[in-house]
């Protein structure tokens, strides 16, 4: 195949005699021999479009696309509305970079200024930035700037908050020597805070989740209160939709928000992109991770946005930098403020409040088929845990073949029998699928 | 269900454009003092008059937008602005689950009072208002963008179609091996196909972007040393490296130690040697370097490293120029990120997302994140973390749409493509520095690899024209800039990757663009650009008077 290269023949031999060579071979010259691959990639040779998207289709196709899903755990299956696909995967979006020209830059600028009003609003937060990996590699950034403001390595984690954030909060804890301390949850399935600690471990960030890990409501006030004791940042990981209907945590005083913005505007994707929402109160915005945009003006008075306080960031501070964030999910950003913008004011409540009715219907159709148990008992927003009569992992399997994805089993950490399942029910769920979902469950783990 | 206005309803006035100038949103509604109240200018498509500069006053509902981003030089008012108090787009589906009411839900001490405020807008202003903000954006599919260091080539449209496949969109991550067979093949695949073309044993497809395979790496070398008995403590890197490299190093959890260029402007080897000790954890290099030279002295330079015991790491932001040509693990590289959405056709989108996958040879396989995808006996793909994995280094499997569109780009390609498209990255870049040599300083001026870079000092010097002015000016010629002022160790740089997509004709042009700016350099090009959407932005006081959201703007 061509490489998706324009060039003729007879192109190149002019551009080759341009340069006085004689051959392709003659511009890689300074590789010395001995490093030359020879005989080429042990690649097979490429393919036509067709062929290449009839590869793709099979892989797809070995894929279950199918299944009704009530799995979540921070991946959750909302409609996506028409305008995402066809505003956000415009191809001005779509094949730009890096804002770093804003004469030409206007459009991504603009709506990542939108995306952190949005965002900067359903945190109850001052300044957002222009997005992060995902809600893990967000919830590492928090940790990190909590660390570098209070000059202190200790971090309290609840293990309400998702377990594979947690372990990458660790992985990276390895390079910048943070003491990661996790505090269990209590047998209400929240977070069970230690009343009073030592001076010498006290923490610099308090991190918790809200809603969490088994879908309950955290007492959000009381980790800020906590986080207040210890002259700790307090960070609080949310869900972007049940801020529809949650107080945020600004209001209930946390410093830093996190979370994962994929509900809006991002389809399950086996996990990616994602995007890694942030925001803080003002207070910090000098030690912000990534990309920031403010409003400005060009030289002739024209509002102008632009990428800004451009000191924080990596290339300039080399190794000075408390984030090496570069590239970042501006494209999936935009996506979830097309999303929200066109769910509105209304919309996004009345989204909130129909995963929540959902959530409540299909929790109580479960919890009422013989065996079947609360796993953390008391209040539930969009997600919820029960322990199973069976393995949740052969639960699983055996929905399968039923047509559902049943939901997510959950780490032994959580329930060392193995029959720990996380449930979530979006607004696509109708009483229907969830009705027909019970009576299978029921019918499999009897 | 919900009636979307503006579809089919039976409301007359078109809103906000296409018709005459009544009927055009918010009138009607309880706003005064709205911007362009001076009485909108009717014309064709109803456009309304431009503003004539200076922040426009507070929201008002309903703000007047206009189609003249295209036409002219309207400011595009914020969704904030066009939103008007009733007005939506949502509709949701019926679900027949009983209805409710929030206070039965949540419990009162949760529960907020108010709804966030969103905006309130028809799906028609919304198509309107993000469609003239594309009109705002510079992007590949539109013309040329020499971004170097960045890669920005033509991202073929079938990786678009294959990464849009139901069978890949609708997957859940967490869905068990069996029903997603089709996924885990594809991240088995494209992982050897990665390591075929870098010379690697085994890779993470995890890291979601170059700095976090960086930072990968990093965590990888620790591990390594770690386990023999000491982390160490320096890693070394060029001092043309790019910026994020120390910063990984930083956050890796090392002392940065810069090594010198020589004049030739690749690694000083007598200057490396000179910095290596049992301290050193490992080297950062990029080859082809930032200067788009190739590090000729490569297998020196390594085997200097490896005797003592530190490890190479490959910063494969420059990978493009090397495909089938040679390869990281032949020249003695430990670890190897890539960025695929540089090299592999994985679109920028504005800054992202992109992917950073960290390939390693087989003795640093064992360190890699979990879980990988990895074929069993029976053929069956199955998830696998290596015996003393450094853990995970994102949330789920890592962006993993971006990894079709690479898989899919690297298939249509093929191995014969491939190398392809290094010889003519190499061939434009070079014809590229050829064509500007006596129009521009050339400081490193021997064959490079897939960018070159050039500098404004003489012009700077002699007509006051920094490398600032000449990007702004190539805007206004319908070129996107190059990459200004990096690498570091060049003033007045400007880097220029054509990449091979680029035809000769547009090479042309671009050259003759950048010979144009020169010989007409003078004083008015600090006024450039003159034809782009806005002119020359203000940062110094967005930075002094920040403006983070729209509500941190001033009142009017």
């Amino acid at each position: 195949m061509t490489g998706f290269v324009p060039h003729t023949d007879t192109d190149i031999e002019g551009m080759l005699a341009d340069l006085g060579l004689g051959s392709v071979d003659e511009l890689f010259a300074v590789v010395p021999a001995a490093l030359r691959l020879a005989g080429g990639l042990d690649l097979p040779a490429g393919r036509s479009e067709a062929d290449t998207l009839e590869h793709l289709g099979a892989l797809a196709g070995r894929n279950r696309a199918d299944l009704v899903c009530f799995a979540g755990a921070g991946a959750y299956d909302h409609d996506i509305p028409a305008v995402v696909r066809h505003l956000a995967l415009r191809s001005e979006f779509v094949t730009a970079y890096t804002p770093y020209q804003p004469e030409v830059a206007q459009g991504v600028l603009q709506a990542l200024f939108e995306y952190q009003t949005l965002l900067a609003r359903l945190t109850g937060m001052e300044v957002a930035n222009a997005s992060l990996y995902d809600g893990a590699t967000a919830t590492v950034e928090a940790v990190n700037l909590a660390v570098a403001a209070i000059g202190r390595p200790s971090v309290w984690l609840s293990q309400g908050v998702h377990p594979s954030w947690r372990a990458v909060v660790h992985t990276f804890a390895a390079g910048t020597g943070h003491d990661v301390v996790e505090v269990p949850l209590g047998p209400a399935g929240v977070t069970a805070w230690p009343a009073g600690v030592g001076e010498g471990s006290a923490p610099a960030a308090v991190v918790v989740q809200q809603p969490n890990h088994l879908g309950r409501l955290e007492d959000v006030g009381a980790a800020v209160a906590l986080a207040r004791t210890h002259g700790a940042l307090s960070v609080v990981a949310a869900d972007p939709v049940s801020a529809g209907l949650l107080r945020t945590p600004g209001e209930l005083g946390a410093d830093i928000a996190v979370g994962e913005g994929q509900p809006f505007g991002t389809a399950l994707s086996f996990g990616g992109p994602y995007l890694g929402l942030f925001a803080s109160r003002l207070e910090h915005v000098r030690r912000l991770p990534g990309r920031l945009v403010g409003e400005t003006v060009d030289v002739d008075g024209r509002r102008a946005y632009v990428t800004t306080l451009r000191t924080r960031e990596q290339d300039i501070r080399r190794e000075k930098a408390s984030s090496n964030v570069c590239t970042n999910q501006t494209l999936i950003a935009v996506a979830f403020a097309v999303h929200l913008a066109w769910l509105g004011t209304t919309g996004l409540r009345e989204l909130a409040l129909r995963c929540a009715r959902g959530t409540r219907y299909a929790r109580e159709a479960l919890l009422a088929i013989d065996g079947v148990e609360p796993l953390g008992d008391g209040p539930v927003l969009r997600e919820f845990a029960v322990r199973t009569p069976v393995p949740a992992a052969t639960l699983v399997e055996r929905m399968v073949e039923e047509g559902f994805l049943a939901g997510v089993p959950l780490e032994p950490e959580y329930d060392p029998d193995g029959r720990g399942l996380l449930v979530a029910v979006t607004e696509r769920r109708t009483a229907a699928e969830i009705d027909r979902y019970a009576a299978t469950f029921e019918k499999v783990v009897r | 269900m919900s009636g979307h206005e503006g579809q089919g309803g039976p409301v007359s006035g078109h809103e906000g454009q296409g018709g005459p100038v009544s009927g055009h949103e918010g009138q009607g509604g309880p706003v005064s003092g709205h911007e362009g109240q001076g009485g909108p200018v009717s014309g064709r498509n109803g456009r309304m008059r431009a503003h004539d500069g200076g922040p426009q006053p507070g929201p008002a509902a309903g703000g007047r937008a206009t189609s003249a981003p295209i036409v002219g030089r309207a400011e595009e008012p914020t969704i904030f602005e066009l939103s008007s108090p009733g007005r939506r787009a949502w509709s949701l589906r019926a679900t027949g689950v009983p209805d409710w009411p929030a206070e039965e839900l949540v419990p009162a001490e949760h529960l907020r009072p108010e709804p966030v405020e969103v905006a309130e807008l028809s799906e028609r202003d919304l198509v309107g208002h993000m469609t003239r903000l594309t009109h705002r954006q510079y992007s590949v599919d539109l013309g040329a963008y020499p971004l170097g260091s960045c890669t920005m080539k033509y991202n073929p449209k079938l990786c678009d179609e294959a990464s849009a496949l139901p069978g890949f969109t609708r997957v859940h991550p967490a869905a068990p091996e069996a029903v997603a067979q089709g996924w885990l093949g594809l991240l088995g695949e494209l992982e050897g196909a990665l390591c075929a073309i870098t010379g690697m044993h085994a890779a993470t497809l995890q890291p979601p972007a170059g700095a976090s395979g960086e930072l990968t790496g990093l965590l990888l070398m620790r591990a390594w040393h770690t386990e023999r008995g000491n982390p160490r403590s320096k890693v070394v890197i060029p001092d043309s490296a790019h910026g994020t490299n120390p910063a990984s190093v930083t956050l890796g959890g090392y002392e940065t130690v810069t090594v010198p260029s020589d004049e030739r402007g690749c690694v000083d080897l007598a200057a490396l040697r000179e910095v290596l000790d049992e301290e050193v954890a490992g080297i950062m290099l990029t080859n082809p370097n930032t200067l788009g030279l190739f590090e000729e002295d490569i297998v020196e330079i390594a085997a200097a490293v490896h005797e003592v015991g530190g490890l190479l790491y490959y910063d494969g932001a420059n990978l493009n120029a090397i495909l089938g040509v040679t390869r990281p693990g032949d020249m003695g590289f430990d670890i190897v990120h890539m960025n695929l959405h540089k090299t592999f056709a994985v679109p920028h989108g504005g800054g992202g997302p992109g992917a950073g996958p960290v390939a390693v040879s087989e003795r640093l396989a064992p360190y890699l994140p979990g879980p990988r995808s990895v074929r069993d006996d029976s053929g069956a793909w199955r998830w696998e973390t290596p015996a003393r994995s450094i853990g995970r280094v994102h949330g789920w499997h890592g962006n993993a749409l971006a990894l079709v569109r690479a898989y899919a780009y690297i298939v249509a390609c093929g191995g014969d493509g491939l190398r392809r498209v290094a010889e003519a990255a190499v061939l434009n870049a070079n014809w590229i520095r050829h064509r500007l040599r006596g129009h521009y300083d050339v400081p490193y001026d021997r064959p490079c690899m897939h960018e070159c870079v050039v500098a404004a000092q003489t012009l700077k010097r002699d007509r006051g024209v920094r490398a600032l002015d000449v990007a702004k000016r190539l805007l206004d010629e319908g070129f996107h800039s190059p990459t200004v002022y990096f690498p570091l160790i060049v003033p007045e740089a400007l880097m220029i990757e054509p990449t091979e997509t680029e035809s000769p004709e547009t090479l042309a042009a671009l050259a003759e663009a950048f010979i144009r700016i020169a010989e007409e350099a003078g004083e008015a090009d600090a006024e450039a650009p003159r034809g782009t959407p806005v002119r020359r932005v203000d940062e110094a006081r967005a930075a002094r008077r920040l403006i983070p959201t729209f509500d941190a703007r001033p009142p009017a």
